[in-house]
């Protein structure tokens, strides 16, 4: 595997390392918009670098497009996260120990992230994507509230859940292999799996698959797995929500969809569509409707993430190159949309003092700015045009409506019905009598207007280029 | 031949069987005590495994299984327990026998499941894996039936016991050893350095049923 492949995941522990000694949040702020910058320029590279396969690392069409997103969103979230931990340490919410441990900690969860989407190896994308996991956990208690701790705990404990069954489906996973492979590392590795998928042990493969499907859906925040996710994104640092909801559920489905794709290719085991397709809709119209329950701005949004992971699963769960383009470019747009939301989310609560909607009203009195921000965002991932996160919802219901109707009218309707909670909520957040505290916020809005951009870019259109590299991608998902 | 696979299988069963009885333990000290031998017997397990299989890496993890968990880790819980004051609690959500009834659908559920699904596979260590799988599904209800941090953490460290013993049963499964490494260190730091002093140091108590008042909307 050549040096550029390497240089994605050795940049962010490397940064880790060296964040973790070096005192003053300033300096380690900026430290961390660095690393993560030289990690983007890292992944843009890996576009030039042709496909290529060993026995720990891969590197081909479908997770180049993962890799791209999370090293972009990464480094916008860590640009956001320097101007938020500033006045999270100005608020004396934080100490400047906890910062110092932040920092290193977001680094190493980027390069745990990379390493997952980079495994060649089914172990060793457990093991990124676990490590990943549980660096959130600490990060989610990280203000060591009764809430945070609360949440981190709930978290930790649906999470070990999700990591003790999907280890348990890595190991069937790796004896369906060893008959065709026999013993050792050929019969962990993706893609001499992938190869060898008819001669693989098929009720064994049946087995496996159910396991990473509970052990990873859990991590997806599919319903009925979905408990720790509110929880996790409400009570951690903002940024960390914005990563978790932008990042951290994509890499658990791409988990999914790589055993997707193994058991598609495996000609007598179970068809994983029906059991996707299954999930995809139960989350989102659980998610819908729980939208109009919530009290809490950023459980709002966790809720709408639910909803949205729902319908790209759902998606990939119709499969063919139509569905699998559409599944793609959703995650893409809800990726960018939902991180600008909780970039400008972060603002609010700071402003505001409180992350209660009831408290929070009259925005657009006192800081316009951010009303302007927050209505934009919420109109994008409700699914208005001119966004780009229409344009994927509706290729995902066109698709669905050519080939099974009932599916596409079911979605549909639970899109309307997450489309008019999340507008009610919006109305009395930015209008009414302005409520108090209001403090002005000292934010750099770059990040927000720049994923915000690139949505509307896309809703308008699709440069070829990127179509083209998407479609590969969805062909390839099979 | 046959003595090898009477012997795994005779200690995957002590594994099962002391899976029930943290079940049915309802002293916090009783549960630590059976966890402990739990994991004695997972390490004589794998290190049978890696005289058997010829792989002598595996002693690692069996050295770590009896060091670690065996020995420190429920030592050190011990002094928690005593120094927070909680070795005489008693608890338990759901009833024993009710717990015990479902432990035992658990375990024929993953009996039924591994060896119909491995009826036709070569793989002669199939019986090991749905013990392992069993001991893991227990783990999981000793997790749900408690309410205490301390306890919520033994079921955890219960379900990598099964992990590691459907691990090394799998015949020349690679990177076991590392996976086993990482985990234990990863519980070790969590354990002491994160959870048990936080929820001590925010409520008074190691009872995760205090959270539970502050979790959810801010009602």
């Amino acid at each position: 595997m050549n040096a550029e492949v390497y240089a994605v995941i050795a940049i962010p522990f490397a940064a880790a390392a060296i964040l973790a000694m070096l005192p003053g949040y300033r300096l380690t702020a900026a430290l961390n918009v660095l690393a993560s910058f030289l990690t983007l320029l890292a992944g843009l590279n890996l576009l030039r670098t042709p496909a290529a396969a060993d026995l720990y690392l891969i590197i081909d069409h479908v997770n180049i497009v993962f890799i791209v997103l999370n090293t972009l969103v990464g480094f916008t979230a860590a640009w956001f996260s320097a101007s938020y931990i500033g006045h999270e340490i100005e608020t004396g919410r934080v100490s400047t120990l906890a910062v110092r441990f932040y920092h290193a900690m977001y680094q190493a969860m980027m390069g745990a992230m990379t390493v997952a989407l980079l495994a060649n190896n089914v172990g060793l994308m457990w093991v990124g994507l676990e490590l990943a996991t549980l660096i959130t956990v600490v990060m989610v208690g990280l203000y060591r509230t009764p809430e945070a701790i609360e949440a981190a705990w709930k978290y930790f404990i649906l999470g070990s859940v999700g990591i003790s069954l999907a280890f348990f489906g890595v190991i069937l996973t790796y004896l369906a292999g060893q008959a065709a492979l026999g013993e050792g590392m050929p019969a962990m590795s993706w893609t001499l799996l992938h190869a060898n998928a008819a001669r693989l042990d098929v009720p064994l493969l049946n087995l496996a698959f159910i396991f990473l499907l509970i052990g990873y859906g859990t991590k997806v925040g599919l319903a009925p797995l979905h408990a720790w996710l509110p929880d996790a994104h409400s009570e951690g640092p903002t940024p960390i929500s914005a990563v978790l909801s932008g990042l951290l559920l994509n890499v658990a489905l791409y988990a999914l969809l790589r055993f997707k794709m193994l058991i598609t290719a495996s000609p007598d085991a179970l068809r994983p569509g029906p059991i996707l397709i299954t999930m995809g809709l139960v989350s989102l119209l659980f998610a819908a409707f729980m939208l109009y329950q919530r009290r809490d701005i950023k459980r709002l949004f966790a809720y709408s993430s639910i909803e949205h992971m729902g319908l790209i699963t759902f998606a990939f769960g119709m499969g063919g190159p139509l569905a699998n383009f559409a599944g793609l470019l959703h995650m893409t747009m809800h990726s960018l949309t939902k991180s600008a939301i909780f970039f400008a989310v972060g603002h609010i609560a700071q402003a505001k003092g409180t992350q209660r909607i009831a408290d929070i009203r009259g925005l657009s009195v006192t800081h316009p700015g951010l009303a302007v921000g927050l209505g934009l965002g919420v109109l994008a991932i409700a699914g208005l045009p001119p966004f780009g996160v229409f344009m994927s919802e509706f290729l995902i219901l066109t698709t669905t409506f050519a080939r099974q109707p009932w599916l596409a009218v079911i979605a549909a309707f639970a899109l309307v019905v997450a489309f008019a909670a999340l507008l009610l909520r919006l109305q009395g957040m930015l209008y009414g009598p302005a409520s108090e505290p209001s403090h002005a916020v000292k934010a750099s809005s770059l990040p927000f207007v720049l994923h915000l951009i690139l949505v509307l870019l896309a809703g308008l259109f699709l440069p070829s280029a990127l179509v083209a590299w998407f479609q590969r991608a969805a062909e390839f998902l099979g | 031949m046959t003595h090898t696979y009477d012997i795994s299988h005779f200690l995957a069963g002590l594994m099962l069987v002391s899976s029930f009885a943290l079940i049915y333990q309802d002293r916090i000290l009783a549960v630590l005590q059976t966890f402990a031998i739990q994991a004695i017997v997972l390490s004589v397990a794998v290190a049978w495994e890696a005289w058997v299989q010829d792989r002598p890496h595996l002693f690692i993890t069996a050295g770590l299984a009896l060091g670690l968990k065996g020995l420190v880790i429920p030592y050190a819980l011990r002094r928690m327990i005593f120094r927070l004051g909680v070795h005489r609690d008693v608890e338990q959500v759901v009833g024993v026998g009710f717990a015990m009834l479902c432990g035992l659908g658990l375990t024929a559920l993953s009996l039924i499941l591994v060896l119909k699904s491995t009826a036709s596979a070569p793989s002669i260590a199939r019986e090991g894996l749905a013990i392992a799988l069993a001991v893991i599904l227990l783990g999981i209800l000793v997790m749900i039936t408690r309410r205490n941090a301390v306890t919520q953490i033994i079921g955890f460290m219960s379900i990598e016991n099964g992990l590691i013993l459907g691990a090394t049963g799998a015949r020349g499964m690679p990177l076991v050893v590392e996976i086993s490494v990482a985990f234990s260190v990863l519980i070790a730091l969590f354990v002491f350095a994160v959870f048990v002093f936080r929820i001590r140091e925010r409520f008074d108590t190691v009872d995760v049923e205090a959270l539970d008042e502050v979790r959810g909307d801010r009602r």
